[in-house]
Parts: C-alpha cells; sequence; structure tokens
C-alpha cells in the first residue's frame, strides 16, 4: 500500500504541476512556485483521498493547526487528522 | 457630451427593504451579517451571511409571477420600482422606445438551478418546473423590468463577477453622455445564499466564518451577502427641465483588465481604472474626499486595493476616507457595487460617510483612513467607487455632489 507521504506528494506533484522529485519533505512550498490556486486544489484533494476535513483559510494560512509551509509539514498534518479520525 | 443625473435609487438588502433603512443603518454602523437561515445549513462550513431579513414575495407578486421570477428577479423587480416611482418618470411614448435597463449580476438564478439540480439528482425526480430556463437566465431580471416598466430600448445583463454591477451602471452612464439613451435604469442583483451557492463559495477558502473585518489585520475573509440596487440614470438638462430632485451627478467611469489571473487581483489595473475614471470625469486626484472601496475583507483584495489607492493618489492618499460598507452588507457579488454606490449617494447628499465596521487591529498594509466602526459627518465633494470581478475585471465610478 502507498504510504500517506507518497499519496500527498502525488497529489501535490499532480495539482501543483510541480515535478514530483522537487517534493522532498524539507521543500517550501512558496519557494516550489505553488500559486494559491494550486494549494486550494491540493487541499481539495487531500480531503478528498483521505477523508478528512482540512481546516484552512487562504486569509490566514497559519492558523487552524494545518501547517502548510512546506511538504513535509502537510504529510505531518495530514497523518494527524488521519490519526484524529480514527 | 450629455450630463448624467441620478433620480431614482432602490434596494433591497441585508441592511433594509429601502433605500431610507439602509442609509439608517449605513449612520448608525449597524451589521446585517448573521446566522444564515437556509435549507441544508448543517451541511455547511461556512454558516453566516447577509442575509436579506423579513423578505414576503408572496406580498408583492402574484403566484403566477413567483413562478417566473428567481429570488433575484424579486429582488431587482422591488428595488426598480422604487427607484423609477422616486424619478417620478412614467415611459410612454417615445421615451419608453428609447429608455432601457442595464443590470450587473454574477449568478443570475442561482436558486432556481439549485432547486431543480436537488429535485433530479438528490430527490431522484425525472423533471423539473417547467420554467426553468426563463427563471435562471441571467438577464430575467432586467427583462422583467423592461416588460414590467414598458423600457423597450436596449435593456440587457452584463455578468463580470463582483465588478457586474459596477460595469452595468458604467455602461448606462456612458449610453446617456453620448446620448445614445435618454434614461436607463440600471444597478444589479444577485441571490446566491441557497446551499448550492454557499457550497461553491465555500470551496475557495476564501470565506470567514465569524466576521467581514476590511482592512483589519485580523480579517480573516469575506461574507456573503444578497441583495439588489438599482438606480435611474437620466439626461441631465431634461431632469432639469422636469424639476426632478437630483440625488447626485455621475460623472466618471473607467474599466480595465488585469490580464494576469482569473482569482487573484492587481494593483496597476485597479491603479489604471481609478486614474481612468478620473480622466473621464475630468477631475484631480486631490478633488476626491470619499473612496467607497471593494474591500472584501480578504488578504489579497484589501492590501492590493490600498496600494493601488495609494499609487493612484500618491501622497494625497491620506486625506481620503476609505471605507468599505461590505463590512456591514456582506458581498453581494455582481449587486455588490450598486449597494456600495448607494453609500456614495449618501456621503455626497447628506454628507455622512458610511463606515467600516468590524474594525479591530490596524494593518500597516491598509494604512489609509478607512472610518473605523462609526458614521463620520464630512462635506464630500466628490466620490469613487470601486469594483474588481474575479477575472481581472475593475470597473469604477466617480460620483459628483449636485
Amino acid at each position: 500500500m502507498t504510504s500517506v507521504k507518497d499519496r500527498v506528494i502525488s497529489i501535490i506533484a499532480e495539482k501543483g504541476a510541480v515535478d514530483k522529485s522537487l517534493l522532498h519533505p524539507e521543500a517550501k512550498i512558496e519557494q516550489l512556485g505553488i500559486d494559491s490556486l494550486g494549494m486550494v486544489e491540493s487541499i481539495f484533494a487531500i480531503e478528498e483521498a483521505f477523508g478528512v476535513s482540512v481546516p484552512f483559510n487562504a486569509n490566514q494560512p497559519g492558523e487552524g493547526g494545518f501547517d502548510i509551509s512546506s511538504v513535509g509539514s502537510i504529510i505531518t498534518s495530514v497523518e494527524a487528522l488521519i490519526a484524529a479520525r480514527t | 457630451m450629455k450630463r448624467v443625473a441620478i433620480t431614482g435609487a432602490g434596494t433591497i438588502n441585508p441592511l433594509g427593504l429601502d433605500v431610507e433603512t439602509t442609509f439608517e443603518a449605513f449612520r448608525e454602523a449597524r451589521p446585517g451579517i448573521g446566522p444564515l437561515d437556509i435549507r441544508d445549513i448543517d451541511r455547511l462550513g461556512v454558516r453566516i451571511g447577509g442575509q436579506v431579513r423579513g423578505w414576503l414575495p408572496q406580498t408583492e407578486f402574484t403566484p403566477r409571477q413567483l413562478s417566473l421570477y428567481d429570488r433575484n428577479t424579486q429582488f431587482a423587480l422591488v428595488a426598480a420600482g422604487q427607484a423609477i416611482r422616486q424619478s417620478g418618470l412614467t415611459f410612454q411614448g417615445a421615451l419608453g422606445q428609447t429608455s432601457g435597463v442595464i443590470l450587473g449580476t454574477a449568478g443570475g438564478g442561482v436558486e432556481t438551478a439549485d432547486d431543480s439540480y436537488r429535485a433530479v439528482y438528490s430527490e431522484g425526480k425525472n423533471k423539473v418546473h417547467p420554467f426553468v430556463v426563463p427563471k435562471m437566465m441571467a438577464n430575467a431580471a432586467a427583462n422583467h423590468i423592461s416588460m414590467t416598466w414598458g423600457l423597450q430600448g436596449p435593456s440587457f445583463t452584463v455578468s463580470t463577477a463582483c465588478a457586474s454591477s459596477n460595469h452595468a451602471m458604467g455602461l448606462a452612464f456612458q449610453m446617456i453622455r453620448s446620448g445614445t439613451a435618454p434614461v436607463m435604469v440600471t444597478g444589479g442583483s444577485e441571490a446566491m445564499l441557497c446551499f448550492g451557492g454557499m457550497k461553491a463559495w465555500e470551496g475557495l477558502r476564501v470565506m470567514s466564518e465569524e466576521a467581514c473585518r476590511p482592512f483589519s489585520a485580523n480579517r480573516s475573509g469575506m461574507v456573503q451577502g444578497e441583495g439588489a440596487g438599482i438606480f435611474v440614470f437620466e439626461e441631465w438638462e431634461s431632469a432639469r427641465n422636469r424639476g426632478a430632485d437630483i440625488l447626485a451627478e455621475v460623472v466618471g467611469f473607467a474599466m480595465t483588465s488585469d490580464a494576469s489571473d482569473i482569482v487573484l487581483p492587481c494593483q496597476a489595473g485597479a491603479e489604471r481604472a481609478m486614474k481612468g475614471a478620473l480622466d473621464s470625469a475630468g477631475l484631480n486626484a486631490d478633488e476626491v474626499d470619499y473612496i467607497n472601496a471593494h474591500g472584501t475583507g480578504t488578504k489579497a483584495n484589501d492590501k492590493t486595493e490600498c496600494a493601488a489607492i495609494n499609487g493612484t493618489f500618491a501622497g494625497y492618499s491620506k486625506n481620503l476616507m476609505v471605507s468599505s460598507t461590505k463590512s456591514m452588507h456582506g458581498h453581494l457579488i455582481g449587486a455588490t457595487g450598486a449597494v456600495e454606490l448607494l453609500a456614495c449617494v449618501m456621503a455626497l447628499r447628506h454628507g455622512v460617510v458610511a463606515p467600516t465596521i468590524g474594525y479591530e487591529q490596524p494593518d500597516p498594509e491598509c494604512a489609509l483612513d478607512v472610518v473605523p466602526n462609526t458614521a463620520r459627518q464630512a462635506k464630500v465633494g466628490v466620490a469613487l467607487s470601486n469594483a474588481f470581478g474575479f477575472g481581472g475585471g475593475n470597473a469604477v465610478i466617480a460620483l459628483k455632489k449636485v
């Protein structure tokens, strides 16, 4: 079974139009050139893929406890949401 | 070039069911935003909005009319009735044949679409109401006004998202200015506070779940509203000659396109629109006293708009009053510019500037006089009204005191 990490990376690569090889955990979303539409679409795809609800408002990106600053922080946040669900 | 007078105004919006009540709310900084009362609210994440309260369509219209009028058309028809009655005009003979209607709406009959999709997809029905098409079409409201009042000249609807009604009123202004039409009924109407309409907006993740706080550092997004604002624009000399009470003069209009992003605003496009409106009016920047801002309460809009105002007005921008009445009535999407033009009319005619309510923390990126939290008595000679829409359309109208 594909790990959460791999699935999140696939989603961000597709929705953010970024090459997968660039999406290592330390990579910063801003530096990858992923725009706000790419981010909103990625979050929607993550919600659909994992059956979770992601707290994210584009006006307060830092709030809500879902850290979108880097690929790794998104993976950790998604894992936390999955753990909280079960 | 002909001059353009506003000789009638009408509205249905979250602050009131007419212009006078709306002005009262502006003066008293009264909020029109509250908990939404709509079907399936428990399945929505965003549960507040600027909903029109006390709306009783069955007292305004016959059952036959209601089978043809989406909520969007209902708002527009009642607001148009108020405006036209105030103007005192009747559209007989040549006046009726040459006068028209231009309205703006972003969504048209959203509730009609929502109800019929629900019937076929969710309730498993295989039929929808026979009038779905004429009820939901975006031009329905404009054409029902035309039919009701005998306006037989140009009647149509423009749709440019949140700039729709400013584009509509700008075109109406240009038609009268150029002599194409003697009178135009114009403004906008929107009614997408239904489950499907809210769900669509929720998806963008720009909506606030608590309040609309334009220009405040702790702002958390936009809040949706609904309603209509409709005006009678009339050629100045005819209005004067018949002794009409002129509410304000429309002196300038400009529209530009960002040509950059489908949702993000752009400083240069907004600046060019404000400068263009001043040029169109033959005004200098330092003659402007008040700007009714687009001021949606999103991070993206507010900082871009403030930068554009600073860019347009340079050192003079600190002397401007800049308020966003969306803090009170919410974002009426395609109708928002029309309801906001009322705040400009109030400032010019009554010397009261409507405030930006919900303002709690200064934001260095929005360091303008935003008329925070309470209305202000001030002499206003010229007012601008900004509207910037998704798609990158910017439309700015300039009004002058009579």
